[in-house]
């Protein structure tokens, strides 16, 4: 039952403190965790961001040189020039010494023909009038196609220039090497899983990707989700990984370079300060619990330990009680009987008296008459001795205090009983401590208690044994201790030892009254009289004195 | 054994008289013939303001007094008797063994106590020694009176 409430209160105690100690710190590592995450995370996409535009301006550049190159080659050349044959080819040469990534040049005139021609494929006559590029170079002057196939079957894309001179147009084009842009692109990319290409609005490859597709296949990317200038998003491919794509528009947002790398890559850091943040709470949780565990185990410990002293006392004072009780009841008891007997006394006396007259003598009876009256005496005497006993057991007398010597004591009361017990072939001996202080007590109640203590022990041994008398002095108590190696106390009757009437010898043999005067005396001096015993070997009985100092008179 | 150190103490002490109160009629009765036939002069009382009234009258050598009585008890007769005639020795009788009531007893001025249930020569050597120390101390002050006459004659 009691165990119960502990266990409960136990569960109580850690329950709160569990919570109120897991709550501030799980939610504070929480929060940290978040802000750092949230704080890495930007600092990630900021990256990215960063070189995506970085890229984007390099590919730009890259773009304007070309045109320019190319505008200028345009302006200072007539059509009739270079036209000539051969001519273009030197350009060519030119342009690509001091700019490079050029495939192919070639002259159209204003019909679509291509007059001259210089690179790898054989495109010279082609007619590219019906070509959408053609059209828009028409218009615009100067235009950076899509990558498309063309007549070469391969894909590609071209920058074109036109040039009006006097009352006759034509167009200088160019086609880029797709593998020096490409390397230029793909400088974007970084990591395992990161990647750099480039999409048309319409979400056409322009490079070849890295992964999942090629030049000219259709992206899985919409370009419209991007927003102006460089922007950065977030998706998970079918992997199921999350990606960051940053997008970038150039060309006159009509290519968006993009530049992707797979979350847990740049989070990979994150994930193990995650790790480690995980382990710290975790073990601080551990030890958090074993903690309290261990904590509230002794404090619930100590409780039980206090509630048992607690119940003991209590226990105690019960029992106290009951023998004040008792005594009273005794003391009632006792007088009321004292009073007849004592008339029974002086009747019987007086009998006595009326026996040594003349008459009396002569009687046949006489002998009997006297031996009968000796006994009434004898048992008046011997009621006498319960009756006194119960009176002094109920006494509520004040010790006298004077300077009490508990060896000395102790040394009157072994002296007095050192003959009976030697005829029982009993042997006392004394272990007694030279250094107990005088203490103010009552020597003849004392006397009485060892008195009580040390003929019981007698008694119990009855013949043949020890009988060990101990004093010692501790911090604040004198301990006396009576200790015979008799028959013990058996269980049933130790929690009655110090009943009033109650007695193990023969009827008749005690009044069952000397533990019980022998407990009220030293309760009277402030002291404790304890016994342990254990059937067989023998009973101890202990008295415990406050050291009171006596006054100095 | 008893009867040679009874004889010698009668021997040396005079007759003297005694007054018993107890309000334990039969008990009284039985120990007043006992004394009696203990060759004492012995009355008694059956409670405190009897006893007061025949000590005023004639003043007995001791007083043996019960300290439990219906009425005035042990002790306030105590102390009446000590004002009547503070010469007058008291034994106090308890069967009560409250040492609180005897010593306080012993402070009033009694000899001393007994108690109850007693034995009967334990109460006559009491009563003889209580005789003894009121003749001392009459004897004294008989000396001393005498004394003061001379001086002043």
């Amino acid at each position: 039952m009691r165990r119960r409430v502990f266990k409960s209160l136990q569960r109580k105690i850690v329950f709160i403190t569990l919570v109120v100690s897991f709550i501030p710190l799980i939610s504070l590592s929480v929060v940290i965790y978040n802000q750092f995450a949230q704080m890495f995370k930007d600092k990630i996409e900021e990256q990215i961001k960063y070189r995506a535009r970085v890229q984007s301006n390099a590919i730009e550049l890259f773009l304007k040189e070309r045109i320019a190159i190319l505008t200028v080659m345009a302006d200072t050349h007539t059509f009739d020039n270079l036209a000539e044959k051969d001519n273009i080819g030197r350009l060519f040469q030119v342009m690509n010494r001091r700019a490079g990534g050029f495939i192919d040049l070639g002259l159209i005139d204003s019909a679509g023909r291509h007059v001259a021609y210089t690179g790898p494929y054989n495109l010279l006559e082609l007619n590219y009038y019906s070509q959408p590029w053609f059209g828009e170079v028409e218009s615009k002057g100067i235009y950076i196609s899509d990558v498309f196939l063309g007549y070469r079957h391969v894909p590609h894309f071209i920058i074109a220039v036109r040039r009006q001179e006097n009352n006759r147009s034509w167009i200088l084009r160019a086609t880029i090497d797709p593998n020096v842009f490409e390397s230029l692109v793909r400088a974007g990319q970084v990591g395992k899983t990161g990647d750099a290409f480039i999409i048309n609005k319409a979400g056409f490859y322009q490079t070849n990707p890295r992964f999942n597709g090629q030049i000219l296949s259709k992206s899985n990317l919409e370009p419209t989700v991007f927003g102006e200038g460089t922007t950065v998003l977030e998706k998970v491919n079918r992997e199921g990984e999350k990606v960051l794509y940053a997008g970038s528009w150039l060309k006159e947002n009509n290519w968006l370079l993009v530049i992707s790398q797979e979350a847990s890559e740049e989070m990979t850091k994150l994930f193990r300060t995650r790790r480690m943040g995980i382990i710290t709470v975790t073990s601080g949780c551990l030890l958090i619990i074993m903690t309290i565990i261990f904590t509230t185990n002794q404090i619930i410990r100590r409780l039980e330990v206090a509630d048992r002293k607690m119940n003991e006392l209590n226990a105690q004072l019960v029992h106290t009680d009951k023998l004040a009780a008792l005594g009273k009841m005794a003391a009632g008891v006792a007088h009321e009987i004292n009073n007849p007997l004592a008339v029974i006394a002086e009747k019987t006396g007086w009998m006595e008296d009326l026996l040594t007259e003349e008459e009396f003598q002569n009687s046949k009876y006489f002998e009997e008459y006297k031996k009968s009256l000796k006994k009434i005496e004898e048992h008046v005497e011997r009621a006498r001795k319960v009756t006194h006993g119960m009176l002094g057991f109920a006494r509520r007398m004040e010790p006298h205090l004077e300077d009490v010597d508990v060896n000395e004591v102790l040394h009157q009361t072994i002296t007095f009983l050192e003959s009976s017990a030697r005829l029982n072939n009993i042997t006392i001996e004394r272990d007694l401590s030279s250094d107990l202080p005088i203490i103010a007590s009552d020597h003849a109640q004392l006397q009485q208690v060892f008195l009580n203590l040390m003929t019981n022990a007698i008694d119990v041994i009855g013949k043949d044994g020890i009988i060990h008398v101990r004093s010692r002095r501790t911090n604040s108590e004198i301990a006396i201790s009576i200790k015979d190696n008799g028959p013990g106390i058996p269980k049933e009757f130790q929690s009655r030892v110090f009943e009033p009437f109650f007695t193990t010898k023969q009827i008749g043999k005690g009044t069952g009254l000397g533990l019980s005067v022998s407990h009220n005396i030293v309760q009277n001096l402030h002291g404790t009289i304890t016994f342990e015993s254990e059937e067989g070997k023998g009973t101890t009985f202990t008295v415990k004195l406050p050291v009171v100092v006596p006054q100095k008179k | 054994m008893e009867k040679p150190v009874e004889e010698q103490e009668v021997g040396e002490v005079d007759q003297f008289s005694v007054l018993l109160v107890d309000d334990e009629r039969e008990f009284l009765e039985t120990l007043i013939k006992r004394l009696q036939k203990r060759k004492l002069q012995v009355t008694g009382a059956g409670c405190g303001e009897e006893a007061l009234r025949i000590i005023k009258e004639t003043p007995p050598d001791v007083v043996v007094l019960d300290v439990r009585m219906q009425g005035m008890d042990g002790i306030q007769t105590l102390r009446e008797i000590k004002k009547v005639c503070p010469m007058v020795e008291v034994i106090m009788l308890t069967g009560h063994a409250s040492l609180e009531v005897a010593v306080e007893g012993m402070e009033l001025g009694a000899f001393d106590y007994l108690m109850k249930p007693m034995d009967i020569d334990e109460l006559v050597y009491k009563l003889e020694d209580a005789y003894k120390r009121k003749t001392i101390q009459e004897r004294k002050i008989k000396h001393l009176e005498e004394e003061r006459e001379r001086s002043l004659t």
